[in-house]
């Protein structure tokens, strides 16, 4: 019983953390905010999720238990809407710096 | 595998802060800031100090973050300094860092420390949380003169408006209406805000936590309700307010002269009954915590005037 | 199996590390809160896995915490760098799409 709860954990950490890491390959290569925000909300939540799911078998009592439920839950409410108050900046950003990027002459038309 | 962690978090919190003191804008000095409260946090519970890993995320994520991001926004740029000022003040810091460097590596073993003392009259006190015991009755004092201090800090801050104004209020923490999203947040955060500080206060007592962790939470939620509006900031002339900011020097103040009658020194606590105190007192400070937090925060009083128009810059 | 917690920890401040070192490169200032919105999620999952690896339950109080302030932070930094609709720069702006509400 206690191996097959360990090898429940490992399954879930180990997809958890490639969560993770396709989060923060996601941040690092999409080509502008919006995308990266994306990939920063979505693919850490999931792999969050999956950390806490991993780690509920291992809760040392039920208040431990409920607590990381908690946690996830909160950062299920939280990143959402954090998502969209970063992302209104970012369009306002992208929106500003298209302004100024074509309001100051270029100096060849080459690609930037 | 706990070396490997630790380091990283190491070397993590030393690139944060020479991001904060590198960074070219103040507002992204105070992103970092922030950051670097994160990471600090972290360190602080690699440590086993989970009472200030508490409280470094509640002030360096809430309040001190608010109060930096705002200042940063606001300021207008200023020329940094010259390159032999700075380098002076990273060799003053540096041979800061050398010195305690030096103190720690060469403690003797086993360092000197009166942690067990302060755990073998714990329980006297009633209390399982060691930090508590030091901070509300071994130096209660300090604790009360800390209160004192944060009291002064927001008469300090009030002073920056003319004599007149000091029945005013604050001027509102949005400069634009405030957009669904961040209401919506607003709503539903500080209910959870409100039940993790008094949470943080109870749990003090026991396990980490305490008084100023729980102020501190506290005074987040009243904040992100007035950063979206849905509550004005209050008259600095208004009785409750003063009567909730004086609630917790004062009381701890009735207990310390309660003491000397009771117990035979001030700030002593009778016993048998110094648990039940111990826990009003920390109610009362952590009520005035909040207040005084988030009224540090906010602007100076101002005389009442028009409230700023969505969509033009307050005056 | 604590030690595999606290190597699944090392591993995601790596991953939060490297995603921060490469964004704060990025000019904009919705990229850098960006990367500490990374950091603060990155820290949660850190300090659950630490909670798990030592045993210590007050850990969780302190992911938690974190949980709630990040979000607090980024409410903070939204509140603080918002600009008004009304504050386009003038006449030859293309007309920006307004976020349906």
């Amino acid at each position: 019983m206690s191996v097959a709860r360990d090898v429940f954990t490992l399954l879930c950490l180990l997809a958890g953390a490639g969560f993770f890491l396709a989060g923060t390959l996601g941040l690092l290569r999409f080509p502008d905010s919006l995308s990266r925000l994306h990939a920063l909300t979505k693919a850490d939540n999931v792999g969050l999720a999956l950390i806490v799911l991993g780690l509920l078998p291992q809760a040392g009592s039920v208040l431990d238990g409920a607590k990381m439920l908690a946690v996830w839950a909160l950062v299920q409410i939280a990143s959402g809407t954090v998502a969209q108050l970063l992302a209104q900046l970012a369009h306002g950003e992208r929106g500003a710096q298209a302004l100024a990027d074509s309001a100051a002459p270029s100096p060849e038309g080459g690609p930037t | 595998m706990s070396l490997v962690l630790d380091s990283f978090l190491g070397v993590l919190a030393l690139a944060l802060a020479l991001r904060v003191l590198l960074a070219r804008e103040a507002l992204a000095a105070a992103i970092g800031f922030v950051g670097l409260g994160l990471v600090l946090a972290l360190l602080w519970v690699r440590l086993d100090a989970a009472d200030v890993a508490l409280t470094e995320a509640a002030i360096g994520s809430g309040v001190t973050g608010l109060v930096l991001l705002r200042t940063a926004a606001a300021a207008k740029p200023v020329a940094p300094q010259g390159v032999a000022v700075r380098g002076l003040a990273a060799l003053i810091a540096f041979a800061v860092f050398c010195g305690l460097a030096a103190l720690v590596l060469t403690l003797p073993e086993p360092a000197p420390s009166l942690a067990d003392e302060a755990a073998a009259h714990l329980e006297a006190t009633g209390l399982g949380n060691p930090v508590t015991a030091v901070l509300l009755v071994y130096r209660a004092l300090d604790t009360l003169l800390e209160t004192v201090v944060l009291l002064l800090a927001l008469i300090g801050v009030w002073s920056l408006s003319a004599d007149r104004d000091w029945a005013g209020a604050p001027p509102p923490l949005w400069r634009f209406a405030p957009t669904p999203p961040l209401v919506f947040l607003a709503r539903i955060l500080p209910p959870l805000g409100i039940l993790m500080g008094l949470y943080l206060f109870w749990t003090g007592a026991d396990t980490p936590g305490g008084a100023f962790q729980g102020g501190a939470v506290l005074a987040a939620a009243w904040l992100l309700v007035l950063l979206a509006g849905l509550r004005a900031p209050p008259a600095a002339g208004s009785r409750r307010l003063r009567a909730l900011l004086l609630f917790g020097p004062a009381l701890f103040l009735a207990v310390g002269a309660l003491g000397v009658v009771f117990a035979g020194a001030f700030l002593a606590y009778p016993e048998g009954i110094a648990k039940p105190i111990i826990l009003v007192v920390e109610a009362a400070i952590t009520a005035s915590i909040a207040v005084t937090l988030g009224l540090l925060v906010l602007d100076p009083p101002q005389p009442p005037g028009p409230l700023p128009v969505e969509g033009h810059s307050s005056p | 199996m604590a030690e595999t917690f606290l190597g699944f920890a090392a591993c995601l401040l790596a991953f939060a590390a490297a995603a921060l070192v490469r964004l704060w490169r990025s000019r904009g200032a919705a990229d850098q809160m960006m990367a500490v919105q990374l950091l603060g999620s990155a820290g949660v999952a850190v300090l659950l896995l630490i909670s798990a690896g030592t045993g210590a339950p007050a850990v969780l109080d302190v992911a938690l915490l974190l949980a709630l302030l990040a979000a607090f932070a980024a409410a903070a930094f939204h509140s603080v760098r918002a600009a008004p609709p009304a504050e386009a720069p003038p006449a030859e702006a293309p007309p920006q799409r307004s976020p349906t509400p």
